[in-house]
């Protein structure tokens, strides 16, 4: 079973050279730090900037330079900033290669919810509405169950939606996933877990072809 | 040149009255009209119903106007730092419309482009969407939303001049230059007001004609929400 970095390390092997990423605040924010170094990336925060890099030293915190998670961060050689209007034509516009964001629920049709919980939680959508309805590719990171231990890969998702068969690829901490016409189809195991783990944890369809490798991280 | 400053926020806060509609720039705490606030607290107009991407912290930003409850209604993306904001919320004192990030730019940038409405993907096929007409273009639904309407806008920019020039700093940039004309009155508070002729025209983020009324913010706390730091190796 992964833990959050290794949910985040898988993903990471997903961004491809020439990849412009948005990454969501909580696990995505972490695949970061797992990208190869021998390609190039730019990542872009939905506040205002493309080409973020690590967070500053110490003592060199601008509140002025700081990512949709509202962190102190640095920019790269490169860097641009930018209005909210321009990030989000870059984000329904489809020129961000790749969008990274946690869920709540994810639907074996694709559907993802992850911003309320009527009576409980009401933060907003923030900027994932926007992103889940103009990427072309999106991953979900996220752990395969909730607190409580109920399955949070669902046939239909329970609480209100952020977005409508957007989901391509869902990656927790027992397995790879992709969504097709038929369900959660799966690709791949993490270490130490076997298909049957997976099963009993999804409860919307998951469809099993063949051997399932393990993941390589 | 057209001059556009005032002596202070007071002068720049003319004409502001009880269950008007504000626009406020910033993302979090970040590149927020501090002077402009902080005077609203002091003229303790009510009724307020206020467009801002975010809604502040407890005791900074706009969770000050929560606290005095001068707010009604709040038109935002992500308000998920503030407690007095969700208990004015659970309880009904306070109206809330939260919408898609990008559709709240650009429904700010519509107001500014003399657009009517936009088309949107953003909600569709969610509750945001609902009530609201849409529309199929090349085989993908929309989501007609609306330009905003606004009596003040207020913004914040790191330098101006007097012909209300503006230049951002950072990603204090956010939603400030969105709303420069998309109200009645904008109003741009700076930290620094530079004299004309200074700043490079081909540098100049929003042209003066988008702003109404300029002045030099007294003092800049800049509060940073999440300070995250690297350890130096």
């Amino acid at each position: 079973m992964l833990d959050k970095n290794g949910i985040a390390k898988r993903i990471a092997k997903e961004v491809q050279d020439g990849y412009y990423v948005n990454l969501g605040i909580g696990i995505p924010t972490l695949v970061a730090n797992y990208v190869r170094d021998d390609i190039e990336v730019e990542f872009q925060s939905e506040n205002g900037v493309l080409g973020m890099g690590p967070f500053p030293f110490e003592g060199e915190e601008d509140a002025d330079i700081i990512n949709a998670g509202k962190q102190t961060i640095t920019t790269l050689p490169g860097a641009s900033f930018f209005d909210s209007a321009t990030s989000f034509s870059m984000i329904r516009g489809q020129h961000v290669d790749l969008t990274i964001l946690g869920a709540m629920e994810v639907s074996e049709e694709g559907d993802i919810a992850n911003w309320k919980i009527p009576g409980k939680m009401v933060k907003g959508m923030g900027g994932a509405m926007d992103l889940v309805a103009s990427a072309e590719n999106i991953i979900v990171a996220m752990m395969h169950t909730n607190r409580a231990g109920a399955s949070k890969l669902l046939k239909h998702c329970s609480l209100p939606l952020t977005g409508v068969a957007c989901v391509k690829k869902v990656v927790t901490n027992l397995a790879v996933m992709e969504i097709t016409p038929k369900g959660f189809k799966l690709l791949e195991r993490a270490p130490g877990v076997t298909v049957e783990d997976v099963q009993n944890a999804t409860e919307g369809t998951l469809i099993i072809e063949g051997d399932i490798p393990e993941m390589d991280l | 040149m057209i001059s556009k400053k005032v002596a202070n926020v007071q002068e720049a806060l003319k004409g502001v009255k009880d269950d008007m509609t504000f626009m406020f720039g910033g993302f979090g705490l970040s590149g927020i009209p501090e002077n402009a606030i902080a005077e609203l607290v002091q003229l303790n107009v009510k009724g307020l119903k206020c467009i801002s991407n975010n809604a502040g912290v407890d005791d900074f930003g706009l969770g000050l106007l929560l606290q005095g409850k001068q707010i009604d209604k709040m038109t935002s993306s992500y308000v998920g730092e503030n407690d007095e904001f969700e208990r004015q919320m659970l309880s009904g004192e306070l109206e809330v419309e939260l919408i898609p990030q990008g559709t709240l730019a650009e429904r700010c940038r519509a107001a500014q482009a003399g657009f009517p409405a936009i088309y949107t993907p953003a909600g569709y096929g969610t509750e945001v969407a609902e009530g609201k007409e849409t529309r199929e273009f090349d085989g993908k639904m929309y989501v007609l939303e609306y330009a905003f309407k606004a009596d003040f806008a207020f913004v914040k920019a790191w330098k101006g001049d007097a012909a209300g020039n503006l230049v951002f700093k950072g990603t204090a940039r956010n939603f400030n230059p969105n709303m420069c004309g998309a109200a009645k009155i904008t109003v741009a508070e700076v930290e620094e007001l530079v004299p004309v002729g200074t700043l490079d025209p081909n540098q100049i983020h929003i042209p003066g004609i988008f702003v109404k009324r300029i002045f030099q913010g007294e003092t800049y706390e800049k509060r940073i929400e999440q300070r995250t730091v690297r350890q130096r190796d």
